[in-house]
């Protein structure tokens, strides 16, 4: 490229445009069905299709344990894979902001193409658009992708049942506190990073060895605590959570009790949530301990029918409070 | 102190013999009362609240100091934020609290209104820098246990000659709200938590009168299930105690006579002046304004802002609550036209709120 910053023209639709497309993105990407530089991308995928799209406008967008490229690559992948789906094909779509340093947009670049190769997927057709400067922050990211259903039947937030426990596949916070103590400049003097992952490898294993999971669902925005009330009311049932069980790492506690924060609600970007039949747990943990993104899986809930749609929490004491759905974003305290 | 012993202050097995020793000591009910929202959200967190002896009534009081920031002051920084050139520097809670039709700063932000939110009130004086052409105005809004950082954050604005840095003082000083609670004929509470991080400024004597005058057990305490129980078996204690004085059990972050440079510079900054508090109304002495050499940095004279009694809002009963007459369910409102959604009262608003907290965390 011939300037340091991304300039206007390099989404224009002209020789800048195309410049950038095949020096940068085509460079990287590179597929065959990418290649063609066609209008649309063609590809055959067999039976039911699982198919979902985010928007990653995460500020700062290089942070402990990943950046936006390979974050992009992770929500969609991770999403697609939570119907028990091999997810095959990605969308791109990259806003940037005018002026944005061309080394920045490489290394996101190249930190995408990493993910999507460890994921096994392909980015099969994108977009660029360059806004003035001020228009968006930095560099926004759409990501569609689609993949195949191999689960029969499907994992759904609709169908947690009475009697089924409640598996995590490791702590809670990691990613939201990383962003939020980097976001704020706090030295959490600590090592804690995001735990950005492809999950769809360990996800596929599971429902190809175990047919009766229920449900599989990542949280990410808003947390341990709001996914399990979606599904608890999507589903009608009620989850008691032990507190006690729940792994989440001293320094995300230390630096969630510090910002006033509850890592329960904190997005997370690398675990998923598995509600099955007690009969079938003890297989699905060993499973997911035998990979390393399941390695402090753990049995941490049940679902019972004592207050449909809510989520109570045991507590260490042995007292029992509401886990509830959070009003609007968590903010830091006064006192 | 590391980890490890912090770590104690959670034990449940502790929690389990002093919840058994609470229930033996118990000889009637007892009306306690907790006066910091903090305490607030621990007992409920924890499941204390779902786990203590049905003997032991637990009150909240008025202890979030966005839950007592008075409609008028809320309407007063609002009006600041639509203003041009101004930019508001808070606290994050204090983005959703209602004014004048519901409108809060978060509303004010969606116009227009350039509101930054920050952790310490020495980040509004990098925003003062930055913009120079701007007036950057901290609310100031909180107990004792902020009050000293605002004054420093003033003296470092005076020292630098920071001219665009004002503060809204709408400061408010706990011991003349717990005079006015406890005198009240109305309110029946045995006995009172008092706020651990209030304390560790003011120290234990300015609550005194609490045992001295009206005779009823006081004791200073931490934010651990541990730190609570401890506290509220010491109050049992306390109570058949013929001269009770105040207990601090949180000395590991209390002293007996607090920080005593911290109060210096918080008198050195501002002097107590009457305040409204939200459910109240208003109190005399329980605020902290101005003095004269620090007007310059002073919103209310720069701005010309007029506090002043308003209509308190229709059916809400947050001044019963707050008093400990009625629990936040048996307020009319409560989880029906009064959610965290759309909070008619402030103890709905803040998380720290007694409503909120009910509303957020009880089972049944």
């Amino acid at each position: 490229m011939s300037s340091d910053k991304v300039l206007l023209d390099y989404g224009s639709g002209g020789k800048a445009s195309q410049r950038l497309i095949s020096e940068l993105f085509i460079k990287n990407f590179a597929n065959p069905e990418l290649e063609r530089l066609n209008d649309a991308a063609a590809f055959n995928i067999d039976g039911k299709i699982s198919m979902s799209t985010d928007s990653f406008t995460v500020d700062p967008i290089f942070f402990p344990g990943g950046d936006i490229g390979s974050l992009a690559v992770h929500g969609t992948v991770n999403d697609v894979a939570m119907l028990g789906a091999i997810p095959k094909y990605l969308t791109c779509a990259y806003m940037i902001e005018e002026g944005l340093p061309m080394a920045d947009l490489e290394r996101i670049v190249i930190s995408m193409s990493e993910a999507v190769k460890e994921a096994g997927v392909a980015i099969v057709t994108g977009d660029t658009k360059v806004v003035p400067k001020g228009a968006i922050d930095k560099i926004f990211i759409n990501t569609t992708g689609v993949g195949q259903i191999v689960a029969d039947p499907m994992p759904s937030g609709d169908r947690a049942a009475v009697g089924d426990v409640v598996l995590l596949s490791g702590t809670m916070g990691d990613h939201g506190l990383t962003i939020l103590g980097t976001r704020e400049g706090l030295s959490l003097e600590s090592n804690v990073k995001s735990d950005s992952a492809a999950l769809n490898h360990l996800l596929v294993k599971l429902v190809q060895e175990i047919s009766d999971i229920h449900v599989l669902r990542d949280p990410t925005r808003g947390g341990l605590a709001t996914t399990l009330n979606e599904i608890t009311t999507a589903s009608n049932v009620c989850c008691e959570l032990e507190e006690s069980s729940i792994p989440v790492k001293p320094e995300v506690v230390g630096g969630c009790s510090f910002l006033g924060l509850d890592p329960l609600y904190l997005a997370n970007e690398g675990k998923f949530l598995c509600i099955l039949p007690q009969k079938s747990a003890q297989q699905a943990l060993e499973i997911m301990r035998a990979d390393k993104l399941g390695a402090d899986a753990c049995q941490v809930g049940i679902i019972t029918d004592a207050k449909p749609g809510k989520v109570i929490l045991v507590t260490p004491l042995g007292g029992r409070r509401l886990l509830n759905m959070l009003e609007g974003e968590q903010l830091p305290r006064i006192c | 102190m590391s980890l490890k012993i912090l770590e104690q202050f959670k034990n449940p097995d502790l929690c389990k013999k002093l919840l058994d020793r609470l229930d033996e000591e118990l000889e009637s009910d007892l009306r306690f009362m907790e006066v910091c929202g903090t305490h607030t959200v621990a007992i409920f967190r924890s499941g204390l609240h779902s786990v203590l002896p049905e003997r032991l009534i637990h009150l909240s009081g008025p202890g979030c100091p966005v839950c007592v920031t008075h409609e008028s002051e809320v309407n007063a920084f609002l009006d600041l934020a639509g203003k041009d050139n101004v930019i508001i520097a808070t606290f994050g809670d204090l983005i959703k609290v209602p004014g004048k039709k519901g409108h809060c700063l978060k509303n004010a932000q969606a116009e227009g209104a350039r509101v930054e939110i920050i952790y310490s009130p020495f980040d509004a004086l990098d925003i003062a820098r930055k913009n120079p052409d701007d007036t950057v105005v901290f609310l100031g809004v909180g107990f004792e246990t902020t009050a000293p950082i605002i004054a420093a954050t003033v003296l470092m604005a005076k020292e630098q000659g920071l001219k665009n840095f004002k503060v809204l003082s709408f400061h408010k000083l706990v011991p003349p709200a717990l005079d006015v609670l406890i005198s009240d004929p109305e309110t029946c509470i045995d006995g009172f938590i008092l706020p651990g991080h209030v304390s560790t400024v003011i120290g234990i004597h300015p609550y005194d009168f609490i045992c001295a005058k009206y005779g009823k057990p006081a004791v200073v305490t931490g934010f651990d299930p541990v730190d609570i129980l401890q506290a509220l078996l010491q109050m049992v204690r306390s109570m058949k105690d013929e001269h009770p004085a105040v207990i601090n059990q949180y000395q590991r972050c209390v002293s007996e006579n607090g920080n005593l440079k911290a109060i210096e510079t918080m008198y050195q900054v501002f002097q107590p002046s009457d305040a409204l508090w939200r459910g109240i109304g208003r109190i005399p002495s329980s605020g902290l304004v101005f003095k004269d050499e620090y007007e310059a940095f002073d919103a209310i004279k720069i701005f010309d802002l007029k506090i002043g009694e308003c209509p308190s809002l229709p059916g809400c009963k947050c001044g019963d609550v707050l008093k400990g007459k009625m629990t936040p369910e048996q307020c009319p409102l409560f989880g029906k036209a009064c959610t965290p959604a759309k909070p008619v009262g402030p103890c709905m608003v803040s998380t720290e709120g007694s409503c909120a907290a009910y509303f957020k965390y009880k089972v049944d």
